[in-house]
């Protein structure tokens, strides 16, 4: 009785909330951008990125899932090798554009106030080092730590994807098992110059197989808990709670009401590691959604709905040019303006080029004779963080 | 998506408020109270001060906390410093030493506060890290086990501690991650209950309403040296809260 239950059927809601986190990742990764207040990290303990990688790990599951049943391991086990494949060369693709910023930075910049700061520009001295370790994946500049993530989690996906197809609840076990070991033995992967990758592959490993296991019946089997008023009123007391913890990080003063006990408790509120309480938000957030946002909502459908969504159906590219993006934004904003009009702008054009670029894509697919959600005979296109599924 | 435009919105509004307060600023380097964090008190500090009428600062930091060329030291926060608190206590024998190197971590300052502590006897230490912890992207929890330890020695010692984060650059700031290193500072500073000076985001607020313009590129040193001046008034004022000073300040200014 191990025959994986599947839920049919495109859902809408998860292409709505991945292309959001899209969005709101670029943003948060304008630095300076005061657009970014509006973000969700500012008003509890998760973010986007929790949203993206949870999406991700259902979207792969969903549809390598079907292919691994219908044509067998090797073929969906290769196909998921070679999404990987297509994300570490958009990896390196967007390290190439970050060194040629930082390069023009490094030539024009030499305001005395910042003297320690250009020590940032010091591997510039040393490109043979630096280059050869953002190959190996060890030296990830800020704000390029997602893909790397990605790429460990599917090049494990295969053996993972298996296990949780004929052993569903085993294997989400054995996930719960390395994030406590993970917290336990203080495990990660080391980085150049120094420290520990920003996102610890061995503890945010946790919500990509909760997504996977989610998309491959554990989101029906959890349906009634999910539904049921208790979990939703906790979910909601909980929400509350970290929403009005963040609002001491911004309001100082308010920080003195917080008990010094429970600050024990929660500080430091760890993203390198996937914090509990991070984790939990992400929960609560699921939880609440599925319970107001019905699957068949009519606004999914609405041309509202529709720029979220189609960024949301092609998430590799769109968040790969997010990156691109919060780049030039930067560029823009340190060489014209960094006023806050000049923030606003930047911003909206960014998401606008985001949503232009989806439905570029798009069009391509459909002129290749595919369309979203359908998959054609020989090819079909799934893709991790792309999900066409 | 309709949640997203509200919270846009309302980030949007917040956003407005902010600068439209930043900008009936009076003072270029004038700090928004909602910038001063943390209310704790500096108890050594005090009695030096009303006891002994003698105060021993020593600043320990990094490239951020000096500014190069023959006007740099008189010009750097920790001289601007020592002559606001000159202005603000009279009667009070003001001393600011500075150990600053370049090219140190929160770890390798924390392993000199021992001998700082012999060698100085200082009253009040302001710690300015981060932003080599950052550049090399150290381990945020090392980082926070080194401001940890850095601070207990301090206080063991009898001495105050403020501390300082990383300045905000515009320009550098995509390349430099500081919100890790920022929070766990934050934290440290709660825990021990020790005030944290932000410069991060005074600086940033005196950048947002057009006090300075920290995106120049160019070699300004008139600007480095107003924003170092605003600096060391804006803690030679935090300092004189925090110790509740203020009553000998109000007579003395009279």
């Amino acid at each position: 009785m191990h025959a994986p239950v599947v839920t049919t059927g495109r859902d809408l809601r998860l292409d709505l909330f991945r292309g959001i986190a899209l969005w709101l990742i670029f943003l948060d990764h304008i630095p300076s951008n005061l657009v970014a207040w509006g973000t969700l990290r500012n008003y509890g303990f998760s973010d986007a990125t929790e949203i993206f990688v949870f999406v991700s790990g259902y979207t792969a599951a969903f549809v390598y899932g079907k292919e691994m049943r219908e044509r067998g391991f090797i073929i969906a086990g290769a196909r998921i090798l070679r999404r990987t494949w297509q994300i570490y060369v958009a990896h390196v693709f967007l390290f190439a554009i970050y060194l040629a910023e930082i390069s023009y930075v490094a030539t024009s910049f030499e305001n005395p106030l910042y003297a320690e700061e250009m020590n940032i520009l010091d591997f510039l001295k040393q490109p043979d080092v630096t280059i050869i370790q953002a190959l190996l994946l060890k030296f990830k500049p800020s704000n390029m730590d997602v893909l790397p993530l990605y790429i460990i989690l599917l090049l494990l996906f295969p053996p993972t994807l298996w296990l949780l197809q004929y052993r569903s609840t085993l294997a989400l076990g054995a996930s719960v098992l390395l994030y406590v070991l993970t917290w336990e033995f203080n495990w990660n992967m080391p980085s150049y110059p120094s420290g520990h990758w920003y996102f610890n592959p061995f503890a945010w490993q946790l919500l990509f197989v909760f997504g996977a296991w989610c998309a491959l019946g554990g989101a029906q089997r959890l349906s009634t808990v999910l539904r049921s008023p208790v979990t939703v009123s906790i979910a909601i007391a909980y929400l509350l709670f970290a929403f009005v913890i963040s609002l001491t990080w911004y309001v100082p003063g308010l920080g003195q009401y917080v008990p010094h006990w429970l600050e024990e408790v929660i500080y430091p509120i760890d993203k390198v590691n996937l914090d509990v309480l991070r984790f939990a938000h992400f929960l609560a957030l699921a939880v609440v959604t599925v319970k107001f946002v019905p699957r068949d909502w009519p606004f999914l459908k609405s041309r509202w709905a529709w720029p979220a969504i189609v960024c949301g159906q092609h998430s590799l590219e769109i968040f790969c040019l997010g990156v691109f993006l919060s780049f030039a934004a930067h560029f823009a904003m340190v060489e014209v303006s960094g006023a806050f009009w000049m923030q606003l702008l930047v911003s909206a054009v960014g998401i606008v080029i985001m949503v232009a670029a989806a439905c570029l894509i798009r069009w391509y697919k459909v002129a290749e004779g595919r369309s979203p959600g359908s998959r054609s005979m020989k090819t079909p296109d799934a893709d991790l963080a792309g999900g066409e599924a | 998506m309709k949640t997203t435009v509200a919270s846009a919105l309302a980030g949007l509004s917040l956003a407005l408020c902010l600068l439209g307060s930043g900008s009936l600023a009076a003072e270029p380097c004038e700090v928004p109270s909602y910038l001063w964090f943390g209310s704790n008190e500096l108890k050594h500090v005090a009695e030096a001060v009303k006891k002994d009428k003698r105060l021993t600062i020593a600043v320990v930091g990094t490239g951020s906390s000096i500014l190069a060329g023959p006007d740099g030291p008189p010009s750097a926060y920790p001289a601007r410093l020592e002559a606001a608190l000159k202005k603000l206590l009279p009667s009070v024998a003001v001393k600011v030493v500075t150990l600053v190197r370049t090219r140190m971590t929160a770890q390798d300052l924390a392993q000199g506060m021992g001998k700082l502590l012999v060698d100085e006897k200082p009253d009040l230490v302001i710690w300015q890290t981060g932003t080599l912890d950052a550049i090399r992207r150290i381990e945020p929890d090392e980082f926070r086990a080194a401001l940890d330890e850095g601070v207990e020695t301090l206080h063991r010692g009898g001495a105050d501690v403020i501390l300082m984060n990383m300045q905000y650059s515009p320009r550098t700031d995509i390349m430099i991650a500081l919100g890790p290193y920022a929070d766990n500072m934050r934290v440290v500073a709660q825990q021990h209950e020790v005030p944290l000076f932000d410069r991060l985001a005074i600086m940033r607020h005196w950048s947002d309403t057009g006090a300075f313009d920290l995106y120049a590129a160019g070699k300004d040193n008139v600007l480095a040296h107003r924003v170092h001046d605003c600096i060391g008034r804006s803690i030679a004022s935090m300092i004189v809260d925090a110790a509740h000073l203020r009553p000998a300040d109000a007579k003395a200014g009279q």
